[in-house]
């Protein structure tokens, strides 16, 4: 018996609590399954479509393969940084195939696979990570959203885009990515709000890697699950296997169809694992052991896939070769064009602070011109001095 | 006889009214501009600024949003990145402080991140200052947060003309503008023109408004009265200060505040944020740099103390009011 009806029984006669007491809406229907939704490997994954599947495993493959070229361009010293998602292809591919051209994506500083599978030209989507600008691309003319390094705060973003979309009339769907360590940031919840209240097109992929940098998620969240926080703000969670492609695809295209209705937004929480460290810089034996790494492993994207696709007879060896050598020349090309040393203007740094450079950044620049020109002409001297 | 249709005429008018007038007109001829906040909408703002914009808008134009000052900026973002225009109200300076991140890690360097591509012309109206009697956390002086964050324009009207076409000319400006309004000056009023309104200088042009020989006091905002109260009562001691308003604090107007020090020989910047890595430090630096020579003493300044905000049954005491500049401008080395 609910709090409620305990005190309509005992107080026969009292009279009725306001309207407002009473829960608005039935929490049942937005409650996540308790077991996140898989296809490969069930008796569902029969229906899955033949092109689809061989699509996501091209894809997944080139993501792999995407990945460590850039972990070995940072060993290299091409990249700055690189946040890896080996292990996390699937999700990061489903991401991308769930939408239309005229949808946005808002990637978190990890996701520049799923910038990467929607088109985006890897050179442009490393940018941030080489180090040579901030954002490498035009986010309206790919419709995605800067790579956002603070936390959370692209969610928001997100929102009021398909907000905005939605007050014009468009049928744009925003697709916001974010990590289970970024759910603990107020801006998660802010954004789920505000969603929620304004019903707007949007929905939440929340990647679930098991780690926040080193902390687990039972130092993050006491949640039941991520996928149960949507409850609180009255929109639908969804748990799925993360490492399924065919699942993300599944839950995240009803998702965008449901948004793009006029159905509200959608909290998705792909269960994964970050099969590499944080980035290069970090030592994840600090925090994991061996074994751990080792199950995950076996429930690879790649796996599951390939699985799936020899089991029905959809692909045979040479299908998968030449699925890995369109992987190997991405790969290559990507290779090559970060070992072009990218061309730099200092005097860039102060276009684009404001509309209209101010007098004091005028100054500023002409200070930098200065000091370029006297490093020119030092160099210039040395260079004769040598000939000496 | 002859009857030639009234103009409407210049009457008093105050600051709030002023405000209101340039949202309302920029929400008219702009299809894109769009304001939001808490209580906006049906109540008018709790400072009554976009009192009946909704009912003429519509709830789509003029929202009231949840209270969450992050996602009501975050939410902005996503707004201007899809083409609105959006005018953020921050309902007092200490409850903007939750959009800090939004406002420093997204809104003032997107330009900046984008190379371009995508500004974000968003306005952010943030009521500020004490003298209102308000408790804890509503009479905070925040501009020096805003003016240390490079992207941002900084603007703050002392007039009710210039917050009529400040809050025009920042609402149309590509970049993000932190508009802060003294909300002491809410209610003070001017003859003023609401049907014609004049258009204000650029951004970024401080004006003098009362010129003088002695010495120039360095204002904006709320201690622009507070100075031209002061400049009168120097007058009985033979000092005839020049008094000069920023009106924006980014970009700062070197030109018009070193050539008038440069005339006057002596400088004091006034300003009721604290003086501790205040505006004051910055502005004294600049006009030393640009004016040593024509200095006759130490660019002094007279700033609310480096304290927390007051209690209101305390606050006059923090407050830089005319004795203080008059105390100042003596110590300018009169008698060498």
């Amino acid at each position: 018996m609910t709090v409620m009806e305990q005190r309509a029984t005992r107080g026969a006669g009292a009279p009725t609590p306001p309207p407002a007491w009473q829960p608005r809406t039935d929490p049942a229907p937005l409650l996540p399954d308790a077991e996140p939704h898989r296809v490969l490997g069930t008796d569902a994954a029969a229906d899955a479509d033949p092109e689809l599947l061989r699509r996501l495993y091209a894809e997944v493959v080139r993501g792999r393969r995407y990945n460590a070229q850039a972990t070995a361009l940072t060993k290299q010293g091409r990249l700055a940084v690189y946040p890896s998602t080996t292990g996390q292809e699937a999700a990061e591919v489903a991401a991308a195939l769930a939408l239309e051209e005229r949808d946005w994506l808002f990637p978190s500083y990890r996701d520049t696979l799923a910038a990467v599978a929607r088109g985006l030209d890897p050179v442009q989507a490393l940018t941030l990570l080489r180090g040579d600008w901030h954002t490498g691309y035009d986010p309206r003319e790919h419709r995605i959203a800067p790579l956002s390094t603070p936390l959370a705060t692209q969610l928001p973003h997100a929102v009021g885009l398909a907000h905005a979309a939605r007050l014009k009339g468009d049928d744009v769907v925003a697709l916001a990515m974010v990590g289970d360590g970024g759910t603990s940031e107020g801006d998660f919840h802010e954004a789920m709000n505000f969603a929620a209240v304004w019903q707007a097109p949007v929905v939440f992929l929340v990647q679930n890697n098991g780690f926040a940098i080193s902390v687990p998620l039972a130092k993050q969240t006491a949640a039941p699950s991520l996928a149960h926080k949507a409850v609180g703000y009255g929109m639908p969670g969804r748990l799925v296997d993360g490492n399924d492609a065919v699942a993300m695809h599944e839950v995240l295209t009803e998702a965008v169809t449901r948004a793009r209705g006029g159905g509200g937004p959608t909290l998705i929480e792909a269960i994964t694992y970050r099969m590499d460290a944080h980035t290069n810089a970090d030592d994840a034996t600090r925090y994991r052991s061996d074994a751990e790494v080792e199950t995950w492993r076996a429930h690879d994207p790649i796996l599951l896939l390939e699985r799936e696709l020899t089991e029905r007879g959809l692909i045979d060896e040479a299908g998968m070769q030449a699925v890995r050598d369109d992987a190997e020349r991405m790969a290559a090309a990507l290779r090559e064009a970060m070992n072009q040393d990218p061309v730099l203007d200092p005097m860039d740094l102060f276009t684009d602070v404001y509309a209209e450079e101010t007098s004091q950044l005028r100054e500023q620049a002409a200070q930098l011109r200065a000091e370029l020109e006297a490093e020119a002409e030092a160099s210039e001297g040395s260079q004769e001095g040598g000939g000496e | 006889m002859t009857t030639v249709a009234a103009k409407p005429a210049a009457k008093p008018a105050t600051m709030a009214q002023a405000l209101g007038r340039a949202l309302r007109d920029a929400m008219a001829d702009d299809p894109t501009v769009h304001v939001m906040g808490e209580d906006v909408g049906t109540l008018g703002g709790v400072f009554r600024i976009t009192d009946g914009l909704a009912k003429e808008f519509g709830e789509d134009r003029c929202t009231d949003t949840p209270l969450a000052e992050a996602g009501i900026l975050g939410t902005a973002v996503g707004m201007a990145m899809y083409g609105l225009r959006p005018v953020v109200e921050m309902q007092f300076d200490a409850f903007a402080y939750p959009a800090f991140e939004q406002l420093i890690s997204h809104v003032a360097r997107m330009r900046n991140r984008t190379r371009g591509a995508m500004p974000l012309p968003i306005t952010v109206r943030v009521p500020y200052g004490g003298g209102i009697g308000g408790v804890e956390h509503h009479s905070d002086s925040s501009e020096a947060y805003y003016m240390a964050t490079p992207g941002l324009t900084v603007v703050t009207p002392a007039t009710v003309a210039d917050a009529y076409g400040l809050l025009r000319r920042s609402i149309a400006s590509d970049d993000p503008v932190v508009f802060l309004e003294p909300k002491r000056l809410y209610w003070a009023k001017d003859s003023w023109n609401p049907e014609a309104p004049t258009d204000v200088d650029p951004i970024g042009t401080a004006v003098v408004r009362r010129p003088g020989t002695s010495a120039t006091l360095i204002t904006y905002g709320p201690s622009v009265p507070v100075c031209l109260e002061a400049a009168e009562a120097a007058r009985s001691e033979g000092w005839d200060l020049e008094v000069v308003d920023l009106r924006s604090l980014v970009p700062f107007d070197d030109a018009t505040v070193a050539a008038s020090v440069r005339r006057t020989g002596r400088a004091v910047v006034v300003h009721e944020s604290g003086g501790f890595g205040g505006p004051g430090g910055e502005i004294a630096a600049r006009v030393t740099e640009r004016c040593f020579h024509h200095l006759e003493a130490p660019v002094l300044r007279v700033a609310g103390f480096d304290i927390p905000y007051p209690p209101p049954m305390l606050e006059r005491h923090h407050l830089p009011g005319v004795d203080r500049v008059l105390d100042a401008v003596a110590r300018l080395q009169w008698d060498q």
